[in-house]
């Protein structure tokens, strides 16, 4: 079953098309991810799905229902949750709270406030942080920020995670351990687009690729596929 | 001994703020002629200043139409005054102010920082010239009178609303509706993606916070006797309490609190001793305050107590 589906998805900044007629769909349980040269309209279409942008033309659905329209809030309710490709956490709030925050608003259907506190807690322990659990945001570390954002998306328990750039500017062991977290998660049996630079992981992980370029989708398929097209290598390399 | 410290601390709040509670609840009994009217004036600027805070505090937006529904409020009492009851009108002057400030709300909240205070800023002078011309054109008059209340009626209307504006603030603060303003103050497009209804709650927020402007304009119509647009939306009213609640600190609820009340009352005493450089004096002690206080004037406390402890506590 198709999980989330895209006809047509077309946004324009100015005259500029950042993303064009690009059809895509997740298959549930799949782990997808969209790579693309910078500028190539990644971020914009993850933007589109959760709701931070309007389209111009085209239609998202969810589950079957149309969700382009909606409010970045009913979107995430619906089960979407996202993290951001720069760190967008809730800085002067202790960690625990980025966290209840998600299992007290997000979730598809309200929850009390000590099962929202259980959920936090468990899922800092999934991510990792229940160390830091007191600490601001703010004062962790990059990598340590960006599991933050994970753990406050899985408390809207979402049905599809988008995640942008998990792995930008992180270290060689950083990287592993969050390729790790991402098949931890799909074992949950969420299903995963993600967004990344880094080769490896994306190859890694992925069940399925799909390559953006100038706002058009360009090659979709099993990472070997992807590795070995010839559009995809001109795009990256330069023919 | 760490269980009699514990208990201590456990009942020592409620305690307090119980006493403080019953002395100023018999405050007309026992002290009679301008202390009531003071601790009124001092209560009016805490309400304005702790409603201002509910809003602007944890959100960030800075708001300058306090004055407006404060207005809104005094003019609600010199319409209506002579056919209802005080707490009737004081509810309605409230609920004028609590839909005025949904309907801004809707329009204005999309816009962020400095545009938005701008805007209330407008918004105020908009009103207040809109009156003033109607005033003109169609009841052809300048002012009006308000109905006279006592000072002790005054004084304990006055004093139920500030009761209920700071329980308003303090549960608000504890919810999760109180997370929520948090996170939109921190980032406001992540907290929409975590599910919370930036919109609605941030306007319905302003809403709570007018309604408290304009219930304590209400009363204070009645203290005044007469008013007009340039009275009843004077800009004062919007920018003291920001700077109130920058001189107590913005922290914790008693920051505010504090601020008002110490501020609110240093204006009273230095205007009545130093008539003609007031202002002076007032503006050196905010700049003072500022510059060597930028958490407020509750950033005094830890310092005072590391320095009456000697260092036994030292942080980290």
């Amino acid at each position: 079953m198709q999980i989330l589906e895209g006809e047509g998805v077309t946004k324009y900044f100015g005259g500029l098309a950042a993303v064009s007629k690009v059809d895509f769909y997740v298959a549930e349980g799949e782990v997808v991810g969209l790579i693309g040269p910078n500028g190539a309209g990644k971020t914009t279409l993850f933007n589109l799905i959760s709701g931070a942008l309007p389209l111009k033309s085209g239609v998202i659905k969810f589950k079957g229902e149309k969700i382009s329209g909606l409010k970045p809030h009913q979107i995430c309710r619906m089960g979407v949750a996202r993290t951001f490709q720069s760190v967008k956490v809730f800085g002067n709030m202790p960690v625990f709270q980025n966290v209840l925050l998600g299992s007290l608003f997000g979730t598809p259907s309200a929850m009390s406030s000590t099962d929202a506190a259980k959920e936090a807690a468990g899922l800092l322990e999934f991510v990792g942080l229940s160390a830091v659990k007191m600490t601001p945001a703010r004062d962790l570390t990059l990598a340590n920020q960006k599991r933050v954002e994970v753990a406050r998306a899985l408390a809207t328990k979402p049905e599809l995670l988008l995640l942008d750039e998990l792995m930008a500017g992180l270290n060689p062991t950083e990287t592993a351990e969050t390729m790790e977290l991402v098949t931890r998660i799909r074992d949950k049996g969420i299903t995963v687009f993600m967004i990344e630079h880094v080769m490896k992981a994306i190859m890694g992980v992925c069940d399925r690729i799909i390559v953006l370029h100038h706002g058009e989708k360009i090659a979709e398929g099993t990472p070997k596929e992807i590795a070995t097209s010839k559009t995809v290598i001109e795009v990256y390399l330069g023919e | 001994m760490d269980i009699t410290a514990f208990k201590f601390k456990r009942f020592a709040v409620p305690g307090v703020l119980l006493l403080i509670l019953i002395a100023l609840a018999t405050l007309p009994i026992y002290a009679a002629g301008y202390t009531p009217t003071l601790m009124t004036t001092i209560f009016m600027y805490i309400i304005l200043t702790v409603s201002w805070v509910i809003f602007s505090g944890p959100t960030g937006y800075i708001s300058l139409a306090p004055a407006a529904f404060f207005g809104v409020g005094i003019y609600t009492m010199a319409v209506l005054g002579k056919d209802l009851p005080l707490l009737v009108i004081v509810v309605i002057g409230g609920l004028i102010s609590f839909i005025l400030a949904l309907l801004v709300g809707a329009v204005t909240l999309r816009l962020r920082g400095i545009y938005f205070t701008i805007f209330t800023f407008g918004l105020l002078l908009f009103i207040q010239y809109l009156l003033l011309f109607w005033e003109f054109t169609v009841t052809k008059t300048r002012g009006r009178f308000v109905v006279l209340e006592s000072t002790t009626t005054i004084y304990y209307v006055i004093f139920g609303i500030l009761v209920a504006t700071l329980l308003t603030a303090y549960f608000i603060r504890r919810s999760k509706f109180g997370l929520a303003l948090q996170s939109i103050g921190e980032n406001e497009e992540a907290a929409a993606h975590m599910g919370v209804n930036v919109t609605m709650v941030k306007i319905i927020t302003f809403a709570i916070s007018a309604f408290f402007m304009g219930a304590v304009g209400a009363v204070m119509a009645t203290k005044w006797t007469y008013i007009d647009p340039g009275i009843a939306f004077n800009m004062l009213y919007s920018f003291m309490p920001v700077l109130m609640a920058i001189f107590g600190g913005i922290g914790p609820l008693y920051g505010p609190v504090i601020g008002a009340a110490i501020f609110a009352y240093l204006q009273e005493v230095l205007i009545t001793r130093f008539p003609y450089y007031y202002m002076l004096l007032f503006g050196t002690i905010l700049i003072v305050t500022i510059l060597y206080l930028p958490s407020g004037l509750i950033g005094l406390i830890p310092k005072l107590w590391r320095r009456r402890s000697g260092g036994q506590h030292a942080d980290t």
